[in-house]
């Protein structure tokens, strides 16, 4: 199905009903502790359109997968059709142990629809937050994945990840002749659809900035070496990025989306280089006889975090984003690979492979800190949400009796703590989670 | 008589059977100079250990029966296909991939076929040529495939 390129989404602070809060609420959580506990919440459904049963099941969905909230079930509510113009009956809420209280209505103007929505402190008695939102009917899945965010935000005080895409290889087929081709969903698994037709292998598919791009790599016919495709994801259009005598591959968007920084092959060296969107002009950043690869630019765009094995084993390395004073940054045992750099710059995800396992893990830029967050026979490919603090990665169980194993995608907080399998319609790998999605 | 003429079919069938275990002797059930002569009397390809590209001992003689052959053959395009087993990252095996390839070329060109001959490619661990996840499948799997057109 289509999205629509551009969507008529305007939100707006709704006024309190109840006087201002006069002190912080009660409605919060600290996600870096340890061993907190989830926000048991209530989401009633949305007042005054069928499609408010919709909004409120997307709502419920989202903060439930994130691990920090527990969704109440609806069938246990006392108070009923509760919308956003009228104060809750506050004990109905504490007697079903809800903490906090989402409640919306839903009104026709022209066209459009205009979502209120508020989210109560139950403990305190008093409205957290509130914001009114004017939208085309067929946004009301994002309505959902705005206000899921807009709770996420007001009660961890992180930025929310809800309303985003994922871009990943869809895997089909026998292991030795598998179809992979690149599709796009949203972060909950809606609106799948392709991006490739299959008829030859497509794989690691990277976001533009204003997710209207991707990069990935396509082999094209059997005597040929793979390449890197630039393709808009409305029109499918797609270019060749470049057409060298090697293989080009690991191609990666630089923050401000104007440069891609890709892996080139040639008598059997990896170097890294970078090319220049528009101008389509190529800067070399690495020359070694090693295998340089795995790219990925620091939130700010001014270093780039790599793998390399010129030490004799892969390990990580940074260096400037225009090459030059590269340093390896991981020293623990085993290997290091596909660096991956928060969008918040504070951590660096990895796979690293020890021995007979795999393990997704993040170390500090400076290589301290390191922590293992999910292992196991095959883990892989870490790529992160826009808040820098959940993870998703591809989890390969062992092929047996010459049948090929589930590859399923993973999501997990940078605790380590809460690890849930993100629904796809195929085995999945290789996934690659967008920014927001501009409103 | 026909419990008999079962009894003698028994024994042809296990008589079929060991003889599957022979190799074939070179050139009997194949035309000489066909891919199918380079496959089964050469051997299409050399294998690798765990993470290294370079030539073992077993693969240095396979390749220079190719290059021998090739020499003798010398219309067939030639195409060498790097693959890994799946222990490895996606990106990392794309170039390891590639590494092994370029080091089946040179070592070819280095016996004499034009390296304007032989070209490249790496599947990295995208297609495998055998299934499986135990050390004899991952062994299979960390090849270099010489591929004639």
């Amino acid at each position: 199905m289509m999205i629509p390129r551009r969507t008529v989404l305007l939100g707006a602070a709704l006024a309190p009903l109840a006087a201002p809060m006069a002190a912080r609420a009660q409605l919060t959580i600290d996600m870096t502790r340890p061993n907190f506990e989830p926000v048991p919440i209530a989401v009633v459904d949305f007042q005054g359109d069928a499609m408010g049963g919709q909004i409120a099941g997307v709502i419920r969905n989202d903060l439930q997968n994130s691990g920090l909230f527990r969704s109440i079930a609806p069938g246990s509510f006392i108070e009923q059709n509760l919308g956003a113009n009228s104060a809750p009956r506050f004990p109905d809420w504490r007697n079903v142990g809800a903490q906090g209280l989402v409640v919306g209505s839903i009104a026709s103007i022209g066209g459009n629809i205009k979502v209120d929505f508020r989210l109560w402190d139950v403990l305190k008695g008093d409205q957290a937050t509130g914001l009114s939102f004017t939208s085309q009917p067929n946004n009301w899945r994002r309505l959902g994945h705005i206000i899921a965010d807009a709770v996420y935000k007001r009660v961890t005080g992180e930025e929310g990840y809800f309303d985003t895409r994922v871009a990943y290889v869809s895997e089909t087929g026998p292991l030795n002749n598998r179809t992979k081709r690149i599709a796009i969903m949203d972060q909950d698994g809606a609106n799948n659809r392709y991006i490739t037709d299959g008829s030859t292998i497509a794989i690691t598919p990277r976001f533009s900035p204003t997710l209207q791009e991707i990069v990935y790599m396509a082999y094209g016919d059997r005597n040929t070496p793979p390449k890197v495709y630039l393709q808009n994801v409305d029109s499918n259009r797609r270019e060749l990025m470049g057409n060298f005598p090697g293989m080009s591959f690991a191609p990666r968007f630089s923050p401000d989306g104007t440069k891609v920084a890709m892996s080139l092959s040639q008598d059997g060296r990896t170097n890294l280089y970078e090319m220049d969107v528009r101008g389509r002009g190529m800067r070399r950043l690495t020359n070694s006889p090693a295998i340089d690869t795995s790219p990925s630019y620091s939130n700010d765009g001014t270093q780039i975090v790599f793998n390399s094995d010129r030490g004799g084993s892969q390990q990580l390395y940074v260096m400037g984003a225009g090459g030059g004073g590269d340093r390896r940054i991981s020293f623990g045992d085993g290997r290091y690979a596909t660096p991956v750099w928060s969008p918040r710059g504070d951590y660096i995800a990895f796979t690293k492979i020890m021995g007979g396992s795999f393990g997704i893990g993040v170390m500090r830029p400076d290589g301290s800190g390191e922590r293992l967050l999910s292992n196991g026979f095959l883990v892989e490919g870490p790529t992160w949400a826009p808040n820098g603090r959940v993870l998703m990665f591809f989890r390969q169980q062992p092929n047996s009796g010459g049948r090929a194993g589930s590859v399923t995608l993973h999501a997990i907080d940078i605790t380590g703590r809460f690890e849930r399998q993100v629904p796809t319609p195929t085995d999945a790998s290789d996934p690659a989670w967008s920014p927001l999605i501009p409103q | 008589m026909i419990k008999a003429f079962a009894a003698v079919a028994a024994l042809l069938v296990m008589a079929a059977c060991s003889s599957e275990q022979k190799v074939p002797e070179a050139g009997t059930s194949v035309t000489p100079g066909s891919i199918a002569d380079f496959k089964q009397n050469v051997g299409d390809r050399v294998f690798f250990d765990t993470d290294m590209s370079n030539i073992r001992e077993d693969g240095r003689g396979t390749l220079a029966k190719q290059a021998e052959w090739l020499k003798k053959y010398s219309n067939y395009p030639i195409t060498i296909e790097g693959k890994c087993d799946e222990r490895g990252t996606r990106e990392y095996n794309l170039a390891l991939g590639e590494r092994r390839a370029n080091a089946v070329r040179q070592y070819l060109v280095a016996q004499g076929i034009p390296a304007d001959r032989v070209k490249t490619i790496s599947y990295g661990k995208e297609r495998p040529e055998v299934v499986g996840s135990d050390e004899g499948a991952w062994a299979r799997n960390r090849v270099g495939i010489t591929v004639l057109q």
